[in-house]
């Protein structure tokens, strides 16, 4: 605080409550989107942090897809119970059911694409009006020139060649009926500034993002993780490993790494010394060069 | 990069942002590829996958702008059509660049990129030296009044690194950059393509005693660039629990837009005029002595009084311009022209009223700078100076003196885009 300096990572944090307090004040109806990774974990904490000591003035929306791990939805229960915090939960099982999207089906079978109609049908049976995000821009390419405020047509899609500008810290949250907005309050943070900030902040994660042993296997370079959900190839076998998770989706296409990492000092020297993004052990982005940008501009996350 | 250095550093790393200006052919995405990758910002997955998409348009080497080229749109037509922004961190900073283009658009883009920038890159090409487009960057810079230029002179050796051609595009330059108002200005002779000056020294430049481009980023004085005199304290949020455990607070949300503010300060609340002290500086559990710019914070004060969004506390001996009629630079951002007569949205720090466009003064001749009387018609990317009236008072500074309550943005009512970008003078 010398000189009146704030520290990058507080800098962030600042700007990131600005955006969340833009939210609830521009917004009737915004939700934030929880999935139990540490990126929603550290939104969801800033977000306490900008509106304590009153809860918060929106409700968290998890779409479950039906393929999580079970430390994810544990640890997602006992963090709404202990702050006290509204969660809306849609399962996307119940959109295949009624018949909205279809089963992939197949040896590479993920539920990651289906789980855009479920969002949507959700943001537009709760009357959301902006949803908070924790996408960041250094996760991949398409997501790099997203905006905070980014506006969403009446089919929740996303124009990337037609977006507003954004200037300054003023957020023009303005919009027709049956618009909605994605909104994005730790764009500007990078994989090694969340993780330092947890450590910072001494916020609790998953265990699955610490080191321990797990039958996974081996496909197009990433490791999955043994469930139900996944079916051996030929020539393919459940193998034990000592990994930890990067990051926290489907178990269907969540690539584990192997690391020792078993303390957030392991983890951030782990993440600063990487030679290999953290979406690059994700199987949903290796399917096309333009992948995210596609699933983007249909309504994902 | 050493990850121990690292994470010892974290607690006194500080933030620089700073945009890129360059034309087409100028060297811009390589060298913003070339910081990334001496930094170690570039990963394997990523160095593999522009590979590939090299080999697949046939280039013969690895092309590191493609790390830069974001959308497919733009991939395949081979320009960057917006700004992206990119991250690498050194032990001692943390850096945001906003990386925006240089072709048609490039007014409404490098404005977007330079309005939060601490510093602005302006690429020049050595064999072609200051054109027209040099001097656009610098005007749009001292415009957006980014606090530190630093005018890189690319592509030194193609001119088998040589002082004189160096010393003839400063002085070229500095002639028109007299006109201007930039606080700081650097020149830095450097190779992106060969890595000369970026990150290391040359060994080809003896003559250049001067720092690297890595080392002026991570050492520029950034600690002034913030207003750290005028306390303006726009109010976001009302925060009031009405729980068991807090029956009674009463915080006002918001983010200091510059200057300080200390507990016991006697404050006053625009636009009522009342007046109270600050009670608390709370931020989550912790209570603040002080707050400064800019800081998220929640203020309680000693007196009950009626405060909402888009309010501003300020301190009694120091206040903003408080007026209807307001005189300002605007740059336009959308297809369709400004109306002369028109109404129009406002943003301004948290405020949102209507306005009327009264008067256009003059358009900026943005190639020679002159100011034109007789075309008043502004259009995207052009740049005028502007009278408006507002339907409730704002609470602002001058641009110059404050970048956050000197500035608004204009929005389009009918199709609710934002579409002027606005400097108070």
């Amino acid at each position: 605080m010398k000189n009146f300096r704030l520290n990058h990572l507080r800098e962030l944090e600042a700007e990131s409550i600005y955006v969340i307090r833009e939210v609830a004040a521009q917004f009737e109806r915004p939700v934030m989107l929880f999935s139990g990774g540490k990126d929603s974990i550290v939104m969801f904490h800033l977000a306490i942090k900008a509106f304590y000591p009153a809860r918060l003035p929106f409700p968290l929306l998890h779409i479950d897809t039906g393929h999580n791990f079970r430390e994810t939805l544990e640890f997602r229960d006992a963090l709404m119970e202990r702050t006290g915090t509204r969660l809306e939960v849609r399962y996307v099982e119940d959109s295949i059911k009624a018949g909205k999207v279809a089963e992939e089906t197949g040896p590479n079978a993920s539920r990651n694409r289906a789980q855009t109609v479920t969002l949507l049908d959700a943001l537009e049976e709760l009357k959301v009006d902006a949803a908070m995000g924790g996408g960041r821009r250094d996760e991949e390419k398409a997501r790099a020139k997203e905006r905070f405020f980014s506006h969403r047509d009446e089919f929740g899609q996303w124009d990337p060649k037609n977006q507003r500008p954004e200037l300054w810290n003023l957020f023009n949250g303005r919009k027709n009926m049956g618009e909605h907005f994605r909104v994005f309050p730790i764009s500007n943070w990078t994989e090694l500034d969340v993780w330092q900030y947890i450590a910072l902040e001494n916020i609790d994660i998953p265990s699955l993002y610490y080191t321990h042993e797990r039958e996974v296997v081996e496909r197009d370079g990433v490791l999955l993780a043994k469930s139900p959900y996944i079916q051996l190839r030929e020539g393919e076998s459940w193998e034990k490993r000592i990994i930890r998770f990067r990051t926290i989706g489907d178990m269907t296409c969540t690539g584990a790494v192997e690391s020792r990492a078993d303390s957030l000092t392991d983890i951030i020297n782990e993440v600063a010394s990487s030679r290999i993004t953290e979406r690059g052990a994700r199987a949903d982005d290796k399917r096309s060069e333009a992948a995210m940008e596609d699933r983007k501009k249909e309504g994902y996350f | 990069m050493d990850a121990q250095t690292l994470l010892q550093n974290y607690h006194t790393s500080e933030l620089l942002r700073f945009t890129t200006a360059g034309s087409v052919d100028d060297g811009k995405s390589t060298l913003i590829g070339r910081l990334l990758y001496d930094s170690k910002a570039i990963f394997e997955d990523q160095m593999e996958a522009i590979e590939q998409a090299s080999m697949r348009t046939g280039a013969e080497d690895v092309n590191l702008a493609l790390l830069t080229d974001g959308l497919r749109a733009e991939r395949e037509q081979g320009i960057t059509i917006d700004v992206a922004y990119r991250y690498f961190a050194t032990p001692k900073r943390k850096f945001i660049i906003a990386d925006t283009p240089g072709h048609v658009q490039y007014t409404r883009n490098m404005v977007t990129g330079a309005s939060t920038a601490n510093a602005a890159l302006i690429l020049v090409d050595a064999r072609h030296g200051v054109i027209e487009q040099t001097l656009r960057h610098a005007f749009i810079a001292s415009l957006l009044q980014i606090p530190h230029v630093i005018i890189c002179i690319n592509k030194m050796d193609l001119v088998d690194y040589k002082e004189d051609v160096f010393e003839e595009i400063r002085t070229t330059f500095m002639g028109f950059a007299a006109k201007l108002a930039i606080k700081d200005i650097h020149f830095i002779p450097i190779s992106a393509l060969k890595g000369d000056n970026v990150v290391r020294r040359s060994t080809k430049m003896d003559w250049y005693q001067g720092p690297t481009l890595m080392y002026l980023l991570e050492n520029v004085y950034i600690g002034s660039d913030n207003n750290h005199i005028d306390a303006r304290f726009p109010v976001q949020f009302v925060i009031r629990p009405q729980s068991a455990e807090f029956p009674d607070y009463r915080g006002y949300a918001g983010r200091l837009a510059s200057g300080t503010l200390r507990v016991g300060d006697e404050v006053v609340v625009l636009p009522s005029g009342f007046s109270s002290r600050i009670k608390s500086i709370d931020f989550y559990k912790e209570h603040q002595d002080m707050a400064f710019a800019p800081q998220s914070v929640t203020l309680t004060l000693k007196d009950d009084i009626d405060i909402s969004r888009g309010d501003m506390i300020v301190r009694a001996n120091n206040r903003p311009q408080v007026s209807q009629d307001i005189d300002l630079m605007i740059c336009w951002l959308n297809e369709k022209a400004m109306t002369p007569g028109g109404k129009y949205a406002l943003m301004h720090t948290t405020n949102a009223v209507r306005c009327m466009i009264k008067e256009v003064t003059y358009k900026i001749d943005i190639n020679t700078l002159d100011r034109n009387t007789e075309d008043k018609h502004i259009g995207m990317n052009d740049i005028g100076r502007i009278k408006i009236r507002t339907t409730k008072p704002l609470f602002f500074d001058s641009y110059r003196k404050n970048r956050v309550t000197g500035s608004l943005i204009l929005i389009d009512e009918a199709t609710n885009v934002t579409v002027g970008a606005g400097m108070i003078v």
